[in-house]
């Protein structure tokens, strides 16, 4: 039957689209024209002007900082969310997936705000503690979803089977659950690494004078900075930066798809 | 196991996630609408008697307008990605398994990047002196003062591009499940291909549809940073006040009463949805919100 060629020719529009701003922004880092209307050569120079900047280098020491903090409370929280999420099926747990499931679907700058007066009205001073405490605040909820989701497709039989060969429920818990659900939390930590990294919003408001992330400083280098090309090279880096982890994390899944494919056999 | 011992364990279990979201969550929502009825102190934070001022200020005529803005322009969005998303998600389902998969990486794989980055993509491309304005002039498509950034305009087309992968996605996970043998009886039936598209594919995907709504629009409305980097003085949007007022201004009260307003605009289209629907299809369209907002990392406010 012959087909309407009219979503075909949309989505390819909506491709190019979608890669324009990025494709252009690349191109622009290596652009020696200042605002990248039109190509008047290559040049590393912007590049040199990037790596020079101590203050990059801070920030990005800062976000991994608190990615990393973020990331491990957040898996430990999130699981224990997710275990008992799973387990039980009480009034409790309405509530308590009512809590996991709702900062998911509020505006990010909502929790920005009320996290700023909650430190305000406790006279907690804002800094990079407290920008790791509202991390973990958002990443507990991926985290737990993401377990969660794996808890679903858990057998449950061998737990029961782990009982029936005598070992106790927290046995059980340490030498079969654990093992089993290691992935699932390792994806979820993934999730909540690059959602730390990434942030701006709720940083925003919670950073208070001084302390700075990566994301905070290419905001203040766009609204403060004259050095457009610079801010194109960081953003590049960052690009292929997040490109080959997603590259490498899809490269990871594949090989681990053909291992147990192998077993299977 | 005993019964009492059941429930200390699952307390025990529940404590720690609970314990902290109420802390860090709760708590600090419940504050800030509490505070919207606190008067603002001179030094910046917050005074101890109960007022309706703040409310009284928000009533004045440049708040309403600020929130019409907001909502039109997040409707707009919306409608936007819906209406793009639906030949692209219909595209993607009629193809192979393997290509499908391919698209749908290729949809998502820029957004997996910073989103501040997107942003400032965007704001380079519709720079005075950057490349689409010196296409748009070249092709005398563009006077060579018009003005593509700084405006409601420039606000619109950034949101789309943001929010776009939250309206295909879902409604792409619908279409994959649609039935496309429906459309071809339609049209061995005699239906023309753009009526069997209106009148079985989208009844047929509207799950999807509705999720993709709710996922495009609650981050509109919460935007702050597309409107604080494309957009201008005349096209504030409710998240910009919130920040000035928060910053600059230091009126944490008025703040508050902004966000309690941002918080209403969010949650009345999630209570439509829960009530107007029918159980099925709300219980399903949340359930697609739900799974694609953890695949997706809600990486974009």
């Amino acid at each position: 039957m012959k087909r309407n060629p009219f979503p075909m020719i949309v989505l390819l529009l909506v491709l190019a689209f979608l890669y324009l701003p990025i494709i252009v922004l690349t191109a622009n880092s290596f652009n020696l024209s200042r605002f990248g209307g039109a190509w008047e050569g290559f040049t590393l120079n912007w590049y040199h002007q990037l790596i020079r900047d101590d203050d990059v280098w801070i920030a990005f020491a800062n976000s991994l900082l608190i990615a990393a903090g973020a990331t491990l409370s957040s898996c430990v929280l999130g699981t224990t969310a997710a275990l008992a999420l799973h387990r039980w099926k009480t009034p409790l747990q309405n509530v308590h997936y009512g809590l996991i499931y709702t900062p998911l679907v509020i505006p990010e700058i909502l929790m920005g705000i009320s996290l700023l007066l909650a430190f305000t009205a406790a006279g907690i001073d804002c800094g990079l503690h407290t920008i790791l405490l509202a991390h973990i605040t958002f990443c507990v909820s991926y985290v737990a979803m993401t377990v969660l989701a794996r808890l679903q497709d858990f057998d449950d039989s061998l737990i029961e089977a782990a009982r029936d060969l005598g070992a106790n429920g927290w046995v059980s818990f340490i030498k079969v659950q654990l093992p089993l659900l290691f992935p699932g939390i390792v994806s979820g930590g993934l999730l909540a690494f690059t959602l730390s990294i990434d942030d701006f919003v709720i940083t925003f408001f919670v950073a208070g004078p001084g302390a700075s992330t990566l994301p905070l400083k290419i905001y203040s280098m766009i609204k403060h900075s004259p050095k457009l090309p610079v801010i194109n090279c960081l953003s590049t880096v960052m690009l292929m930066l997040t490109f080959v982890l997603v590259l490498a994390s899809r490269a990871l899944q594949n090989i681990r798809h053909q291992k147990t494919a192998q077993k299977t056999a | 196991m005993p019964m009492r011992k059941r429930r200390w364990t699952e307390w025990a279990i529940s404590a720690p996630s609970v314990l902290w979201l109420i802390i860090f969550f709760v708590i600090p929502t419940l504050l800030v609408v509490a505070i919207s009825f606190h008067p603002a102190s001179p030094d910046g934070g917050i005074g101890k008697a109960w007022t309706l001022q703040t409310w009284r200020h928000i009533s004045n005529p440049n708040y309403p307008a600020i929130v019409w803005r907001t909502l039109w322009i997040s409707a707009a969005t919306t409608a936007g990605c819906v209406l793009l998303s639906l030949p692209c998600a219909f595209a993607i389902a009629r193809m192979q398994k393997k290509w499908r998969a391919i698209m749908a990486g290729l949809i998502m794989l820029p957004f997996w990047t910073s989103f501040i980055v997107r942003v400032f993509a965007w704001r380079l491309l519709l720079h005075p002196e950057g490349f689409l304005k010196h296409v748009l002039v070249s092709l005398h498509l563009a006077e060579p003062n018009t003005q593509l950034l700084y405006n409601s305009g420039a606000i619109l087309m950034v949101s789309i591009y943001s929010f776009l992968p939250f309206a295909i996605m879902p409604i792409y996970a619908a279409a994959e499940k649609f039935d496309f043998s429906l459309l071809e009886a339609a049209r061995d039936l005699g239906a023309k291909s753009f009526f069997a598209f209106r009148k079985i594919f989208i009844p047929g995907i509207r799950r999807g549809v509705i999720s993709a709504t709710l996922m495009v629009f609650i981050p509109s409305v919460g935007s702050y940073v597309i409107p604080d980097l494309v957009g201008g003085k005349n096209s504030e949007l409710i998240g910009n006040k919130i920040y000035q007022r928060t910053f600059p201004d230091r009126n944490l009260p008025h703040a508050s009463a902004l966000s309690t307003i941002m918080a209403i605009s969010v949650l009345v289209p999630l209570g439509l949805v829960a009530c107007f629907l029918r159980r099925q299809d709300r219980d399903e369209a949340l359930r697609i919100a739900e799974s694609n907002a953890v695949k997706q990392r809600g990486g974009a406010a």
